[in-house]
């Protein structure tokens, strides 16, 4: 056979191509579940971080981690930009239902409509609360997620019973520069923001300033940057202003009275 | 057909023709991964089935691949097995293909794979094949954890992750290499390696 004519190799690519993409397929299909798992066990640990339950460089298995997840959490809601709540989240350990990055990406496009004017998008807003029972209080973990100078970054604060102070955070990033802006990802960076808080003395939403050249430390609103990823970190500054201030009207309601909501109230 | 002697095969690219400290070939990869111990690990571990299967596939294939197209042929055949093995690393090792991230992917353009099917797959039988595959990857992968090894033992004083220099060597005022987590000094450890080797191998000294 000719294995050099027009028509064996224009068949014989085709057939390989074909047969690739099957077991490429095969592959992806069969695996996809445990992938799946992966990935919302790595968003659950952050959480748990961000929450102070387990230290940042605790190796637990998935197993483990949502055990832990689905014992420590009292519930995970939804709350729209008006501050009602809309629903809640599944927390039982064999179907936890958590949010991962592209369910806070769909959310962020929804809040960049409403940034840009279309406030009936508040709404339809669905940002997960996840409140969780550390020492008998009420510990509420909220994230964010954003645009970072390469790719996304996102997050999760962990606020004390006030609604106000921080009581952990922890970042992440897709892409951002080795050494530079990834440095938001350092326990260091989240570190500081343990005690800062969102609302400043007479008790206005200012959110969390990241600030170039280093924050003053008598003040409660702001952190100081990454030398040398002044990008990122402008990013994360505003990134926590977008998401904190579409939670600020659910703290509101919720802070003077029962810190956090029970389900039975939807 | 000459024959080949198997054993010969696999070890001969683990030392006296290691494609990284002899014929430096896919020192790219082995410059990012080799900050720790445990990712130049599972990376050599994947550049190792990685060159084996497809070897034995380009191998089994080679009297049907069509002359005009045979890199294509290869390179499908290779981006083929390196996305099967990140897909599953994705799913059984998840923290280690995050911090592996695109160099697992890069593995498609490691010289290493495309250049062991071209020169020996395509004229040997599938088993000499899948063997000198298996000898290839583990002449990388030894290169890369030798070169893990002090990066990680001088640049974080610790292996695998575990603590090696004791706390109380910090507080006489050792301290960690901070240049050995950057990647130049990948090379020039790499460069020490070719240097030792070619210093016991007399006949790969230039003249």
């Amino acid at each position: 056979m000719n294995t050099n004519s027009n028509t064996y190799t224009v068949i014989y690519s085709a057939i390989l191509v074909i047969v690739v993409a099957a077991v490429l397929a095969f592959a992806a299909m069969s695996l996809k579940p445990l992938q799946d798992t992966n990935v919302k066990v790595e968003t659950i640990s952050k959480v748990l971080v961000a929450a102070e339950i387990s230290a940042p460089d605790a190796k637990m298995s998935n197993e483990e981690a949502m055990k832990t997840y689905s014992s420590s959490i009292k519930s995970a809601i939804l709350v729209n930009g008006k501050g009602e709540v809309k629903g809640t989240l599944s927390t039982d350990a064999g179907n936890i239902q958590i949010y991962t990055q592209s369910d806070l990406k769909a959310q962020n496009d929804i809040i960049k409509k409403i940034q840009s004017g279309d406030t009936k998008l508040l709404d339809d807003l669905r940002l997960p609360v996840y409140i969780f029972n550390v020492n008998g209080k009420d510990i509420p973990v909220v994230p964010c997620y954003g645009a970072g100078l390469w790719g996304p970054i996102w997050g999760y604060i962990a606020f004390e019973e006030d609604l106000n102070t921080v009581k952990g955070a922890i970042f992440d990033h897709k892409g951002e520069t080795p050494g530079l802006g990834a440095e938001i990802a350092n326990h260091k960076f989240s570190d500081q923001f343990d005690g800062e808080q969102i609302r400043n003395n007479s008790g206005e939403f200012v959110s969390i300033k990241v600030v170039k050249g280093g924050a003053d430390k008598d003040d409660r609103n702001a952190v100081d940057a990454i030398s040398g990823g002044t990008i990122t970190s402008t990013a994360l500054q505003t990134t926590l202003y977008n998401w904190l201030n579409l939670y600020i009207p659910y703290f509101n309601n919720n802070r003077v009275s029962t810190p956090a909501v029970t389900i039975e109230e939807e | 057909m000459k024959d080949i002697n198997l054993k010969e095969t696999l070890l001969n690219p683990i030392f006296k023709g290691n494609p990284i400290s002899v014929l430096v070939l896919g020192i790219c990869s082995s410059l990012a991964v080799t900050v720790q111990l445990k990712g130049a690990f599972v990376m050599a571990l994947s550049v190792i089935v990685v060159t084996a299967l497809s070897s034995l596939v380009a191998s089994l294939l080679r009297n049907t691949i069509p002359n005009r197209i045979r890199i294509i042929v290869q390179l499908v055949i290779v981006a083929l097995m390196v996305i099967l093995v990140d897909q599953v690393l994705k799913a059984f090792a998840y923290s280690v293909s995050k911090t592996l991230s695109v160099y697992i992917g890069l593995i498609i353009t490691n010289c290493i794979v495309m250049g062991r099917i071209e020169a020996f797959a395509l004229g040997n039988k599938p088993w000499a094949s899948f063997i000198d595959g298996l000898g290839n990857g583990a002449g990388y992968g030894l290169v890369l954890i030798i070169v893990a090894f002090f990066r990680e033992l001088l640049g974080s004083g610790t292996l695998f992750g575990f603590r090696i220099i004791p706390e109380s060597f910090y507080e006489m005022g050792y301290a960690n290499n901070g240049l050995m987590i950057l990647p130049p000094m990948a090379l020039i450890l790499l460069g020490c390696i070719i240097w030792v080797q070619r210093s016991i191998q007399k006949d790969l000294q230039d003249k």
